[in-house]
């Protein structure tokens, strides 16, 4: 089968709240010195979940496509490293530092559509930096694909897809027909980590760059239709009262006694 | 000229779902300061039976779409229907809960009405007829405020980050009865099985008190301590996105930002360091005790009370306290 996987270079979601700076002026995330760029943890996800399908069938093509600065060549390439076939990069001077999803969802469509024939397309079920989780239905919508989203398990039967979704009280197997698109939860599980030679063959796969003429979107079909008015850190008071005592015990009972004074218990 | 708000209602156990109640506030705080009226659609076999509910919770208009084929959510069948409640409407604002359904439904909505959906409210304000929507980014660490310039402006709103009106009994409003004509033939998506998760004792959402752990307990055999001091205590369990991920608790218990949203009078996390992802999902507690062996960490420094130690040593003679005061 043939799939389609969204993949985006942000911000390391594990960097430490100490270093989190935001240009409050900018209204944009500074990066943090030394902390390197990473794929966002669910696309590689939706990555690993192709990557099954295509391992249990023994056959099969996977695109991965970015939209983001030239640096997003690298979370192309380590897609390539995990197995999938070739990659597009979508860099455009008109796309920096994009928020609007609404602009996402307008680039990666062109571009999914000038790939042409696909089965299913696969996104993270939200993006770690922005976290607005509305790409991959976005995409469904616009290319009128039947969707499921929150996935934690996808196979391929009888040219259709089935579904684990992740619901907030259980789990919900759904069937879609193809083409179809599917987001990826973190309940899908670790994705495969590259191997040194597996890295040095994704060298050698094709990774095409497409600018927005290339698409045929003018700079007017991605202007943002909403306004970023403020970007910034909450303050998180610190009141803490340690509980003390000589030994475990003696601080259990005197946490008791608070949560009875404070009548919580 | 389009105005008012428009809630996708949800139904659960045959009642009106809370989120529904909470949005039903806010969209009578937007539309108080914005004009219109606050109309609410149901969907579903027990959709007319539950419009007065909507309307003692401060609905003012509420189109009810009857057709059993609406009762369980699914994309392609409560799509066509949203987006004819839209039309029929004609709202300025259309809001969805952060849950299921509107996590699945609202960006494709929005797509198909050309317009643009904020995700995940916690706060908001009006000014003139503008909303502001302020909703958590970056994992928690940071909040953006925006505007949607194209109408209807759509948002979800997380869970019990608004408070529901108080009911009034007796309320009037009126009530419209749609059929979305949805032709069955159309319904790609076919549900093979539903599995709920057993929720032993109390369920998290509605807890007094919860008793979280994260990856500090070091292994399953954590949960049993924290089932045990939560049993003594009434409690619900939680668990972080990382102990839920590692495979030591269900994820249908994991409280954060890809979670479930938890507000309890109290909140005990057990070896949890706090991140920001896990912080978006119980911020709204109203009291924090920590327990952690690491005195720096933002759980500890962001409690009300902590307890620097191992929770192993910690939480066994906890319990026998705790048993002691309660008996």
């Amino acid at each position: 089968m043939k799939f389609i996987v969204c993949v985006k270079q942000i911000p390391d979601p594990e960097t430490p709240a100490s270093a989190f700076k935001i240009d409050p002026s900018g209204k944009k995330v500074v990066p943090a010195q030394g902390i390197a760029p990473v794929v966002s943890p669910f696309d590689a996800q939706a990555v690993e979940a192709a990557l099954r399908i295509k391992d249990a069938q023994g056959e099969g093509h996977i695109t991965v496509i970015s939209m983001g600065p030239a640096s997003a060549r690298d979370v192309i390439k380590h897609a390539l490293a995990m197995g999938a076939d070739d990659g597009i990069l979508i860099d455009d001077p008109a796309l920096q530092d994009v928020f609007d999803p609404h602009v996402t969802v307008t680039v990666l469509a062109a571009a999914i559509r000038k790939v042409g024939e696909f089965d299913a397309v696969f996104t993270g079920r939200q993006a770690a930096d922005w976290d607005w989780g509305v790409t991959g239905p976005g995409l469904a919508e616009v290319l009128g694909l039947s969707q499921a989203t929150f996935a934690k398990s996808v196979t391929a039967r009888d040219g259709k897809l089935v579904v684990e979704r992740v619901l907030s009280d259980g789990f919900e197997t759904v069937e879609i027909p193809t083409p179809a698109l599917v987001t990826v939860s973190n309940e899908l599980g670790d994705p495969r980590y590259p191997q040194l030679r597996q890295i040095m063959m994704a060298a050698r796969k094709q990774i095409t760059t497409y600018t927005l003429a290339d698409l045929g979107l003018t700079p007017e079909q991605v202007r943002p239709r909403m306004e970023l008015e403020r970007l910034y850190i909450p303050v998180k008071e610190s009141r803490v009262e340690i509980i003390e005592g000589d030994s475990p015990e003696e601080k259990a009972a005197n946490l008791a006694r608070k949560l009875r004074e404070a009548k919580l218990i | 000229m389009a105005e008012g708000v428009l809630i996708i209602g949800e139904i659960a156990d045959g009642k009106l779902a809370p989120i529904t109640r909470e949005l039903i506030a806010v969209g009578s705080r937007i539309a108080g300061e914005a004009g219109g009226l606050v109309s609410v659609a149901l969907f579903g076999s027990h959709a007319e039976a539950l419009a007065q509910s909507a309307i003692e919770a401060g609905g003012d208009l509420i189109y009810t779409f009857t057709e059993s084929l609406l009762d369980d959510y699914l994309t392609d069948t409560w799509l066509p229907a949203a987006q004819m409640a839209v039309e029929v409407a004609d709202p300025a604002v259309v809001l969805l809960g952060q849950s299921n359904v509107g996590r699945d439904l609202a960006p494709r909505l929005a797509f198909r009405l050309g317009t643009d959906v904020v995700m995940d409210v916690t706060e908001l304000s009006v000014e003139g007829g503008t909303v502001h929507w302020t909703r958590p980014c970056y994992g928690g660490n940071a909040r953006a405020v925006v505007k949607v310039l194209t109408s209807p402006q759509i948002a979800t709103v997380r869970s019990k980050s608004f408070d529901p009106l108080e009911p009034q009994p007796g309320r009037t409003g009126d009530t419209i009865p749609m059929e979305s004509g949805i032709d069955p033939s159309q319904v790609k998506q076919r549900i093979l099985g539903r599995e709920t998760a057993k929720a032993e004792g109390v369920r998290l959402e509605d807890a007094a008190i919860v008793v979280s752990g994260g990856r500090g307990l070091g292994g399953p055999e954590g949960f049993k301590v924290l089932e045990e001091l939560a049993s003594v205590l009434g409690a619900a369990v939680g668990a972080s996105r990382a102990a839920c991920d590692l495979g030591w608790y269900p994820p249908s218990q994991q409280v954060g930002l890809t979670g479930k949203t938890v507000s309890p009078d109290l909140y005990i996390a057990v070896a949890i360091s706090g991140a920001s992802q896990h912080w978006a999902g119980m911020a709204n507690s109203k009291n924090i005790v920590a327990i952690n062996k690491d005195p720096e960490a933002t759980m500890v420094k962001n409690a009300r009370w902590a307890i620097v130690e191992d929770y192993r040593k910690v939480l066994p003679p906890l319990i026998e306290e705790l048993k002691k005061l309660k008996s």
